[in-house]
């Protein structure tokens, strides 16, 4: 079974968001979402200083098998990226939740993830 | 429930991941594909290819009826025994049934041929055997392995030991010889030496568990893909298929035209096409930037009305950036566009040859 974490929030387009203790909120993919993608070879991720949108598009993935959209979770400027996908994109395949992160946002609404779902409902959704 | 093969059981234990290939029930991967890849490019490797169809020919007709069937001219293996050929079986109007690997025996030929073609395949071939003096005869029971990469051979000789060991250590590329009710074949779907091998279902399980204990990797499905598309091999149904002609599939090499008294299915139609023109070929394309090709995305060539198309694209491992198989207008040059993503990017045009025994082909 994949890993789902309870303090994360996630989209049924299987990206989670994190708000952190500064109110940042970190957006990765799930653990469910590596393990179909396979192994990942490319990431492609927003510029640090662009906005992101909630429910748009914010990057790409490409695994070995199939590239997939990233979906922002949450709207707002993006404050880092994960630079070191970039020499090590299989990073998001054997740390989805830690190393594997992609980029982190400052928020405008981060009520925003109210309308995301629990780890449960993601895990019912995932299971679709 | 789909089709399971005899090493179905070995699969769940090594952890492989299933899923749907055909009707049957295939690891795609053991974990990872990519680790997979560079263990058959670095060491050995195998696959079960128990789901593909061994279709035996006898009788006093086999040759004949098989100088006939297929597009290439089993002639030319007839003087040595296991001798193997690749070759194209055709349709009347030249397009591609199946693409198969033929065996000659003492006095009879084995035939390997796709899974996903199976049915239509064997209908076509009892269709034309009707009209020769021959039997054919599904080899349901041998299941097969595939065991590639450098150490392959060794491996596979440790582990079996005595006169199977002794073969599979004599055996010439692309020769294929029986042991003991086992067939092993030097050939194989990688671009690396090894062998293919033919065994009775009982004894499968702990065949695959003997190599499992020697070091030789259970690679899937992903692989096995990655591999061929480096090796610049043909993946039936997305290469070619029976709409599209051997000369624009890469397959001009297997048409054996001489002797030119020699009648195959397709042959009348072949030489109209070549007398009108052939208009599109298949070409490797190598993109360093970043981004993998994929099938399907359509590609540009200058001057040319007429797009491309990718047949197989993918991420390659052992180069480090993606290769794709394209039919493309027979005009293009040494660049063309593809079109990925709501943008045209510039990728190299190249041989359809990408690796080739571990190293990059030039």
């Amino acid at each position: 079974m994949s890993e789902v974490r309870s303090e994360l929030k996630y989209l049924a387009s299987h990206e989670w968001a994190r708000v952190e203790t500064d109110g940042t909120v970190t957006v990765g993919i799930s653990d469910h979402a590596q393990d179909s993608l396979g192994d990942v070879v490319y990431v492609e991720l927003p510029e640090v200083g662009t906005t992101v949108t909630a429910g748009e598009e914010a990057g790409v993935v490409e695994s070995v098998k199939a590239a997939s959209d990233i979906y922002s979770p949450i709207s707002g400027e993006v404050i880092a990226i994960n630079e070191s996908l970039e020499d090590e994109p299989e990073t998001v395949n054997s740390s989805p939740y830690d190393d594997g992160w992609f980029y982190k946002v400052q928020p405008s609404d981060v009520s925003e993830l109210d309308a995301a779902l629990d780890s449960e409902a993601y895990t019912a959704a995932a299971e679709d | 429930m789909g089709n399971k093969t005899a090493l179905f059981s070995q699969h769940q234990a090594c952890g492989g991941k299933i899923v749907d290939f055909g009707g049957w029930e295939m690891p795609i991967n053991y974990g990872s594909q990519l680790d997979e890849h560079h263990k058959v490019r670095q060491s050995a490797g195998m696959f079960d290819v128990s789901h593909m169809t061994i279709v035996d020919v006898k009788g006093a007709g086999a040759k004949d009826y098989l100088r006939y069937l297929l597009a290439n001219d089993v002639e030319k293996i007839s003087s040595v025994t296991g001798k193997a050929m690749y070759t194209g079986m055709l349709n009347e109007q030249g397009g591609v049934i199946d693409d198969l690997i033929v065996y000659h025996m003492d006095g009879w030929y084995r035939t390997v041929v796709n899974c996903s073609t199976r049915e239509k395949d064997l209908a076509w071939m009892n269709l034309q055997a009707e009209n020769f003096d021959v039997s054919l005869s599904e080899r349901p029971e041998l299941a097969m392995v595939a065991v590639q990469g450098p150490e392959a051979i060794a491996k596979v000789a440790q582990v079996l030991g005595g006169k199977k060991a002794e073969v599979a250590q004599s055996l010439a590329v692309f020769q294929g010889l029986e042991s003991e009710a086992w067939f092993l074949a030097r050939t194989g779907y990688t671009g690396e030496d090894g062998l293919e091998i033919m065994v009775p279902e009982a004894e499968v399980a702990q065949f695959w568990q003997d190599l499992v204990a020697a070091g030789v990797a259970p690679c899937g499905l992903g692989a096995r893909d990655t591999l061929r598309l480096e090796a610049g091999m043909n993946l039936y149904g997305n290469d070619m298929d029976e709409t599209v002609l051997p000369m624009a599939a890469n397959m001009s090499w297997t048409l054996a035209w001489q002797p030119e008294q020699r009648d195959f299915i397709g042959r009348q139609a072949l030489v109209a096409a070549k007398a009108a023109g052939i208009k599109e070929k298949l070409v490797g394309l190598v993109m360093q930037q970043k981004g993998v090709l994929r099938a399907h995305q359509a590609v540009v060539v200058e001057g040319v009305e007429a797009k491309g198309e990718i047949t197989s694209g993918t991420f390659s491992p052992t180069l480090g950036y993606s290769i794709a198989l394209a039919r493309v207008p027979v005009e293009i040059g040494d660049t063309c566009l593809v079109e990925m993503r709501n943008k045209q990017v510039e990728v190299k045009v190249v041989k359809p040859s990408f690796v080739r025994n571990g190293k990059k082909v030039d």
